[in-house]
């Protein structure tokens, strides 16, 4: 079974949000993306003052049999990306949910009300057969 | 391993598991509007002894002529040792094979080829080829814009030094994918890019800058002001590069003042100088190397070397998951195929002529044009177009229009040069000529006599 947090939110495409105290968010890849990717060897994080909108890819994690595009769940502007995961790609299979995060996000808005709750996403990843 | 064709047996029953008709249904989802009835410019298949036979008429037609011109593709001597092992039955493919690892003869020719063209540009990884180097260009103005994450413009600046074909095939290959690129002029004194006109790209979002070294006219750029003045500004360098002309000159990797240790970003170019004969255009191949930190935004295959279970080394094809069959749409490029063929001939060469060889062709040629040029500007009406250093061609003015004096010098068998007034109009009448050390100085005495011949007849008409 995979591993979802019930303090954070999720996307359709396996991503995660967490909301930190000062109102910027943090984003990953959840530990079920991580799994169906297998071992990841190069991760692309996205450069600090990029302006995104939701949906928009804004990371490329690669393993050794896939690349995929990663895509922000909500609109904003870089505050950082993870400078760790050029040297330990590694750290999102290990840790999806800590040292795995891929960026860090200022909201353009509060609000986003299209994210899924832990317990959607429990469920999607059941009918995806994860 | 065996590499069978599926019989008509295999075919059907592999159809039969799906639950299709025919082959055909597998197209059904193309809509019918997409689907081209037949190709009416095409003319009927021909058989092995028809091609022949028109080939060869048609290679009677091109003659033998005495050629001075380069322009892009260049006439240099090919040992004979190159295609006699080209040609052997193992090597004997356009393509990287599939299950590409069966075939570790072919994997490790692209390894060494690869290691000779990231030593002579000077930068640290190289892939297994492309098409061409008009092709290769546009491939590295797309990896560049995946590359440069600093800039969001697609602003490719190319100087009208970069061969006019080369910047026509860009533009096809990359301006329907949202590229823009803008032309610099060139000063009409010097033949290259003044570093000065670029000061008005100061402050904009510029993603790279094009370079040719030596450019269309044979002359040096400025690639170290060139190439700092990018960098300076998170621009992108791309460098555009005669193969032969690197045994005498700076590679792009290091371009720049010393100091800076930056250089050209990606480099391109034509492979054909290596052991390719000018067969009247083609086929020829390109070449691409580039910083280690782009890999994964090259385009191509790239062959790399490992070790496999029982811990013998042994080669595979590496970061695959740029290519289509991972990545798909997103991949760095859809044109993949490689000019595998063409590639065992280069690498052969190279492994012939070695780093002293390679200079002695590229030291002669350059003294051979020299002595063209030399002797062409003693004639009347004959002029040195630009001042300063050049390679192995160089543009010349004449005192009348040069398509007549092309013609004539055609029937007598001489390739006078490239006519300059379709893509340089400014420069009045004028020819690009070129020499290599496959022409001697009785060749250039024939060359000239002919030319003074022409020039005095049509003063006296």
């Amino acid at each position: 079974m995979s591993n979802v947090p019930s303090d954070l939110k999720y996307t359709k495409t396996h991503e995660w949000l967490r909301t930190l105290p000062d109102g910027t968010v943090e984003v990953g890849i959840t530990d079920h993306a991580q799994h169906a990717l297998g071992d990841l060897v190069f991760v692309e994080v996205p450069e600090t003052g990029r302006k995104l909108s939701a949906g928009e890819p804004f990371a490329v994690v690669e393993s050794v049999k896939a690349a995929s595009d990663v895509y922000s769940p909500v609109a904003g502007e870089v505050i950082a990306g993870n400078p760790g995961l050029a040297a330990e790609p590694e750290a999102i299979n290990s840790d999806a949910y800590g040292k795995g995060w891929l960026m860090r996000l200022r909201p353009a808005a509060a609000a986003a009300p299209s994210l899924l709750t832990p317990a959607e996403y429990q469920k999607l990843i059941a009918e995806e057969g994860g | 391993m065996a590499f069978i064709p599926h019989t008509r047996e295999d075919v059907e029953s592999m159809l039969a598991a799906i639950g299709v008709g025919g082959i055909e249904q597998l197209f059904d989802e193309i809509p019918a509007n997409l689907r081209l009835a037949g190709l009416s410019g095409v003319p009927e298949a021909l058989s092995e002894m028809e091609i022949g036979r028109l080939m060869a008429e048609r290679a009677r037609l091109d003659g033998r002529p005495l050629c001075f011109i380069g322009a892009g593709a260049y006439e240099h001597h090919i040992p004979a040792a190159v295609w006699a092992i080209a040609t052997r039955g193992e090597f004997y493919s356009a393509y990287t094979p599939y299950q590409a690892e069966a075939s570790q003869g072919t994997l490790q020719l692209l390894y060494e080829y690869q290691t000779m063209m990231a030593s002579l540009t000077g930068l640290e990884v190289s892939n297994a080829s492309l098409y061409d180097g008009a092709s290769a260009m546009g491939e590295a103005c797309l990896m560049a814009v995946r590359a440069n994450r600093k800039s969001r413009s697609q602003r490719i600046l190319v100087p009208t030094t970069v061969h006019p074909h080369y910047r026509t095939t860009a533009r096809a290959v990359a301006g329907n994918q949202g590229l823009v690129f803008e032309e610099l002029p060139y000063c009409t004194e010097e033949g290259c890019i003044p570093v000065g006109a670029l000061d008005r790209y100061d402050g904009q979002d510029v993603t790279a800058l094009v370079i040719q070294q030596p450019n269309f006219f044979g002359r040096l750029e400025d690639v170290d002001a060139l190439c700092d003045w990018a960098h300076a500004r998170n621009i992108l360098v791309v460098a555009v590069v005669n193969p032969t002309s690197l045994a005498l000159l700076k590679p792009p990797g290091e371009w720049g003042a010393s100091g800076v240790n930056r250089g050209a970003d990606i480099a391109v170019g034509e492979g054909q100088p290596l052991g390719v004969p000018l067969s009247s255009g083609g086929p020829y191949f390109g070449f691409m190397t580039a910083r280690m930190e782009h890999v994964r935004q090259m385009p191509g295959r790239i062959v790399g070397r490992t070790l496999d279970a029982a811990g013998r080394a042994g080669f595979t094809l590496t970061l695959q998951a740029r290519e289509q069959h991972i990545r798909r749409a997103k991949a760095t490029s859809n044109i993949c195929t490689n000019q595998g063929l063409l590639v065992t001939a280069a690498t052969v060469y190279l492994s012939l002529m070695g780093p002293a060889g390679l200079e002695r062709v590229a030291a002669a040629s350059r003294a051979r044009t020299r002595e063209l040029v030399g002797a062409l500007t003693r004639l009347p009406g004959v002029r040195r177009l630009f001042r300063g250093p050049a390679f192995h061609e160089e543009a010349i003015g004449l005192d009348r229009t040069a398509a007549p004096v092309l013609e004539k010098l055609a029937a007598r068998g001489i390739l006078a040069g490239l006519d300059l007034a379709e893509h340089y109009p400014e420069l009045g009448p004028a020819l690009l000529v070129c020499a290599t050390e496959t022409k001697t100085s009785a060749d250039i005495e024939r060359y000239v006599g002919a030319l003074a011949e022409c020039l005095r007849e049509a003063r006296a008409a």
